[in-house]
């Protein structure tokens, strides 16, 4: 559990973190956004202490990171950027050895945990531990990045712009990948991003920031229901309301009796997607994988606040 | 770069035996091959001086590059700017000549010439290779907590490497070249071959001093330049 309190940065007088308090549950994923200078990312940099806050504390699990020396607090934080940042003379293994090799784990040990990071991002140990990273596309590099913040098992997560430079297809993947390997794992994920669909898709909790203040700090339907301000309905953007309302659940939590035709959609297909097939296809009703249907009134009903 | 190497040797090993390519150079039957001292023991001893002077410099340049890309040495770094630049600038011959009365004759005075001639190459690459690393690399290494020491050594310094690489390249060829004024003040160095050929008017020897000193800075500098590909290799 990440608790911010009254946390605030100054430079020369000038606040570009204001006053922003709130608490990201164990587990889950705080998503910032917010335009460049609103402060997102210098809040996220005070957390490891990166960036040294004016005033205010940041606990983690009820200890204040202020009474811990900044690189080894950095330690059991991981923390992965845009254009992951791997070190280009180290290869994939060593890299992700990195905080490991730091806190002295045996070596035997290290080698495990490579490995077995490298299987859980879908990359083959064997083919890609020696590997230098200018080897890899953009996608792997982008992969093990997140597999080196990650390597010495951290409870908590830092992210900034992760998939900031993927191109679109790779970053979709990228994203399902993460949220999959955050339940997994239970890690408690901080990420920064100024693309408020990766926030909607990520988030268990949006804080939208601007000028260095916290506008609100909500669950995506929340903010999109019930925008605190006309900033944060603009960053949604208004023609998106209904698609990202709709791109929060799954077909199968609607799925009705009743009978149609055609090619069902996955069970986890969200109802964005059911919207789309709807649309594309000319059917008022589409087939569930596993029973059910999900019509288009119900989905008109599901898309407005 | 083999075949040139091969020449270098056989012509060190037995000069006597290329008294016929010299001979053309020479007037009045002076001798076409140096032989008052050995040329493969002022060879040595020329590689010897540049050797220890390289060192030396690459070790100051790199300590003062370090220390003045350090949060609390930046405000040293015009001082050692102006240190470095101004080792370049002043002659070597001046350096001799100032450095000979408090030293006496013999290697001294050469080593501090050659010393302080190659400060500034490796100072200055050491520089560029410190601070124009990509900034996300730094973020990293921050991030994950890899303490001001830790960076050094393991990520600013590795990644630095090829461009230091580079600046100890400029100074080990330009100190081979200067050394041989050093003989002017009796070290032992090639130039005393050279010195001899001008004062005797002897173009064989001015050559053949000229030769040996050419075809070794050739081959460091492939030298060098085949260790800073190599450590650049890696990393793509």
């Amino acid at each position: 559990m990440i608790q911010i309190q009254h946390l605030t940065k100054r430079y020369d007088g000038k606040p570009v973190v204001d006053d922003v308090s709130l608490t990201v549950e164990r587990g889950q994923i705080a998503a910032l956004v917010g335009t460049s200078g609103s402060g997102k990312t210098t809040l996220l940099r005070m957390i490891n202490r990166l960036v040294m806050p004016t005033s205010g504390h940041v606990l983690i699990d009820g200890q204040d990171t202020g009474g811990i020396a900044p690189h080894l607090l950095r330690r059991r934080i991981g923390y992965a950027i845009q254009g992951h940042g791997l070190f280009p003379h180290r290869t994939v293994g060593q890299n992700i050895a990195t905080v490991p090799r730091l806190l002295r784990w045996p070596a035997d040990e290290i080698r495990a945990r490579v490995d077995e990071l490298l299987t859980l991002f879908q990359l083959d140990p064997d083919a890609f531990r020696d590997r230098m990273p200018h080897e890899l596309s953009g996608g792997q590099q982008q992969r093990i990045g997140v597999a080196r913040a990650l390597a010495a098992k951290p409870d908590v997560l830092l992210m900034d712009e992760p998939f900031g430079a993927l191109d679109p297809v790779i970053r979709a993947k990228a994203q399902a990948d993460l949220r999959q390997i955050q339940r997994q794992l239970g890690t408690t994920l901080v990420l920064v991003t100024h693309d408020m669909t990766e926030a909607i898709l990520l988030g268990d909790q949006i804080a939208v920031m601007d000028q260095g203040r916290l506008l609100q700090y909500a669950p995506p339907a929340e903010i999109l229901r019930a925008p605190a301000t006309p900033f944060v309905e603009a960053l949604i953007g208004p023609d998106m309301r209904p698609f990202h309302l709709l791109s929060l659940t799954p077909a199968f939590r609607i799925a009705t009796e009743g009978h149609a035709t055609g090619t069902p959609i996955p069970r986890d297909a969200t109802l964005r997607d059911a919207l789309a097939e709807c649309l594309w296809s000319g059917r008022d009703a589409l087939p569930v994988e596993g029973g059910g249907v999900v019509t288009l009134t119900a989905l008109r009903e599901r898309a407005a606040p | 770069m083999a075949a040139a190497g091969l020449f270098l040797l056989a012509f060190l090993a037995s000069p006597g035996s290329f008294s016929w390519l010299f001979a053309p150079m020479t007037r009045n039957g002076a001798p076409a091959i140096y032989t008052q001292t050995p040329l493969w023991s002022l060879t040595l001893s020329h590689l010897t001086l540049v050797a220890v002077a390289v060192a030396a410099s690459t070790l100051v340049a790199l300590v003062l590059g370090v220390l003045v890309t350090r949060p609390s040495g930046r405000e040293f770094l015009p001082l050692a700017r102006t240190i470095t630049s101004v080792g370049q600038t002043f002659p070597p011959v001046a350096v001799l000549a100032l450095a000979v009365p408090v030293m006496g004759f013999g290697a001294g005075p050469t080593l501090v010439a050659l010393f302080l001639y190659g400060l500034l190459p490796v100072f200055e690459n050491t520089l560029a290779g410190l601070t124009n690393q990509p900034a996300q690399i730094r973020e990293a290494a921050r991030g994950m907590g890899l303490t001001p020491a830790q960076r050094l050594w393991q990520v600013d310094l590795p990644l630095a490497l090829p461009v230091i690489l580079t600046g100890m390249r400029l100074t080990a060829v330009i100190s081979l070249g200067t050394a041989t004024i050093g003989s002017t003040v009796a070290a032992r160095t090639l130039g005393e071959v050279i010195i001899a050929g001008l004062l005797s008017s002897n173009t064989a020897f001015v050559l053949q001093g000229g030769m040996v000193v050419g075809i070794i800075a050739v081959m460091i500098h492939e030298g060098f330049q085949a260790l800073a590909r190599l450590a650049s290799r890696r990393t793509g």
